[in-house]
């Protein structure tokens, strides 16, 4: 074996090295900002793409366009857990001390199932669940389900929660 | 104050990421593969037998591995196991190519009925332990369950250890406490780390640094609301009370114990580091690691002054200034060191035949403490050798330096792929330990979260002593390479973590159990 293929070869495995690292740092970096891949098959239309599809103006998105304007995030801005920020899929979160709950907050003023904010007709509406010191929206005492709009304070026990955009 | 990790918490919700694994694992074998074959070309100058052997055998290790964890862990860290797996058999590779026993060139010097050098590596010996331990990982995960499952009789999930905390402390005690006691301890290459198990010699320090972990996360579960609220504010960091001091003694004394009765000063700083940073992460007070980091260097200043202590003085000499030890060195009360290398003329003197070793016993006659500083500075002089880019795998001449196969594997490495490969190592290492951490942030159960922190944290730790050793970064200690060096038990303990930081990641990252929203008269109740 010559010293020239030898050099190769071991330049060769130096990359293959580096590209391992680089592949698992992909991988995690498509955990937390989405992969290309995963991005491009939800913005995909079901039906096969039509031939020339640059050239037409882009065909709305039904789902998107009727959520237009409406929070996309759930943050923490004061408490325990402040900058905590969870995204909104449409699934309900709740709030509380209790263990399953979505966000945990671990504060005396606060009860186990606290309160409840979930997706209706493309609004967002906090429930209190109950709870022994309130929750409140702005100033006003949640006694019923309300919609909550972006950037008004929730506030459960010490922790205030704001939806933004 | 608020934890950094809280902020990148939850921002896509989590996924199934088994093909990202696989891929992941392909590649990791195709590197082991790869590193086979170049020690095979380079060294023999052909595709190596060992080849289907050592490559085939962890392949289809690692593939049931694979198979199970996404059979029963399906929301598990993609990254943990094969990085696991790369770093096996990277290590796989290099003890191959290690073990002289498996080169063409010995072979045939044997047959030609010459004297072999001594040789210690044994790459089919450690095979066998990565089958045993990648075994351990596919039945650790197989036996534990989630935590919120029921439980059942004899179900066990790695949140059953809190019951147990204090039994689990004890026993760390124990193990720890093993090699010290005469008849059970075996004292191999200076270091009395070793127990003897029908047969085999059995490292208990392994297995003892995992229990510790959750003895500290059950004990500072417990503690950590009087620790981390109660205190006086100065300036900008709040002091913990007086009282609350006692577990960090507590721990500093039995620490500052391992440094005097067994002379190792890496040990004492793994477990001293573990405690402090998880009553880091229990409490988010600077204020401990402040304390913490004080502690130890009283402790080291401690060690020190003391006369007895010669043998970690002499450490920190030859870490400061190693060269007049090579071959062998004498440091007398004075403080002077006196070379007692072969080619010094008191080593002559006492060269006999029925002396052993003349460079100790001159050493002795001198009334001076003798070390030896050789196989540091061989082993810095491989990684001068390897440079940026290495001799190529099975181009340089690392068996040279004496344990290159264990304690001194990162500098073997170092030599043959230089330092852009030992930087893929540490990044490797470094991906685990970010793996680990992120499976604490995401976990939901404050005692997991203390657990995960934990292992995560030792894993890190020890790769710092042992590599910071070796580089002569700081004085040098005998603790393993995690998945590396030679050796069972460390194997076995650090395939057992893997299983333990998978199934956490899996309970922390799966979907919560949706709860019956739209049945207007079910009510939820909670037993609890």
């Amino acid at each position: 074996m010559s010293p020239f293929t030898l050099t190769l070869i071991k330049l060769a495995f130096l990359a293959v090295l580096w590209l391992f690292v680089i592949a698992a740092v992909g991988v995690i970096r498509a955990d937390l900002f989405g992969s290309k891949a995963a991005t491009k098959a939800a913005a995909r239309p079901s039906q096969p793409r039509p031939p020339k599809a640059s050239r037409q103006p882009k065909p709305p998105r039904p789902q998107r366009s009727a959520q237009h304007g409406a929070p996309t995030k759930l943050v923490v801005v004061q408490g325990e857990r402040a900058g905590t920020v969870i995204d909104l899929t449409g699934v309900p979160i709740t709030i509380g001390r209790a263990n399953d709950a979505t966000l945990v907050v671990t504060d005396d003023y606060a009860s186990s199932r606290h309160a409840r904010i979930f997706a209706q007709d493309g609004q967002w509406i906090v429930e209190d669940l109950g709870s022994t010191n309130g929750t409140y929206l702005g100033r006003t005492k949640v006694s019923r389900p309300m919609p909550v709009p972006p950037g008004v304070p929730v506030r459960i026990g010490k922790t205030v929660i704001e939806l933004r955009k | 104050m608020q934890s950094f990790g809280e902020q990148i918490r939850a921002h896509l919700p989590y996924q199934r990421r088994n093909a990202a694994s696989l891929a992941l694992l392909v590649f990791a074998m195709v590197l082991t593969l790869s590193a086979f074959a170049e020690v095979g070309l380079a060294r023999d100058g052909n595709i190596p037998g060992g080849l289907f052997i050592y490559g085939g055998g962890l392949v289809v290790l690692a593939f049931i591995a694979y198979f199970v964890q996404t059979k029963f862990t399906p929301y598990a860290d993609p990254l943990l196991l094969p990085l696991a797996v790369a770093l096996n058999g990277l290590g796989l590779a290099i003890i191959y190519r290690l073990d002289l026993d498996t080169s063409a060139d010995r072979k045939a010097t044997a047959a030609a009925g010459k004297k072999l050098l001594e040789d210690a590596a044994d790459a089919p010996g450690q095979l066998i332990w990565t089958f045993v331990g990648i075994t351990l990982f596919v039945g650790a995960v197989l036996i534990m369950r989630d935590t919120d499952k029921p439980d059942a009789p004899l179900s066990f999930t790695p949140k059953t250890a809190q019951r147990y905390t204090y039994l689990i402390g004890l026993s760390a005690v124990v193990l720890l406490v093993l090699p010290i006691v005469p008849g059970i301890g075996a004292e191999i290459n200076g270091a009395r780390v070793w127990i003897n198990v029908g047969g085999f010699s059995v490292q208990p320090g392994e297995f003892a640094k995992l229990l510790l972990v959750v003895f500290f996360a059950g004990y500072l579960v417990n503690k950590r609301q009087a620790m981390s609220l109660i205190g006086k504010k100065v300036g900008p960091i709040s002091l913990p009370r007086g009282r609350d001091l006692g577990p960090i003694m507590v721990i500093w004394f039995f620490c500052l114990g391992v440094l005097f009765l067994q002379k190792d000063l890496g040990t004492a700083l793994l477990f001293f580091g573990l405690f402090v940073s998880m009553l880091y992460i229990a409490t988010q007070r600077v204020s401990w690691v402040l304390i913490g980091v004080g502690l130890l260097a009283v402790g080291v200043f401690i060690a020190t002054l003391l006369p007895f202590m010669g043998h970690v003085n002499q450490r920190i000499d030859i870490w400061q200034n190693p060269k007049p030890y090579f071959d062998g060195g004498c440091l007398l009360k004075s403080g002077e060191v006196v070379p007692v290398n072969p080619d010094t003329d008191i080593y002559k003197k006492y060269k006999k035949p029925d002396v052993i070793s003349p460079g100790y016993t001159a050493c002795q006659a001198l009334g001076g403490e003798y070390s030896d500083s050789a196989q540091l500075m061989k082993g810095l002089f491989a990684l001068g050798q390897g440079g940026v880019l290495g001799t190529g795998l099975g181009q340089g001449e690392p068996w040279r330096t004496p344990l290159s196969f264990s304690d001194f594997i990162f500098d073997s490495l170092g030599e043959e792929l230089g330092l852009t490969g030992l930087m893929v190592i540490l990044l490797i290492y470094a991906l685990i330990v970010q793996r680990g951490m992120k499976t604490a942030v995401a976990a939901r159960d404050p005692f997991l979260k203390l657990f995960a922190g934990g292992v995560s944290f030792v894993l890190a730790l020890q790769v710092f002593v042992i590599v910071g050793g070796v580089t002569r970064l700081i004085p040098l200690t005998g603790l393993t390479t995690p998945f590396l060096s030679q050796g069972g038990s460390s194997l076995m303990a650090n395939w057992i973590l893997i299983a333990i930081l998978v199934r956490m990641s899996h309970d922390a990252r799966k979907p919560a159990p949706q709860a019956i929203q739209d049945e207007g008269m079910t009510q939820i109740v909670s037993t609890r």
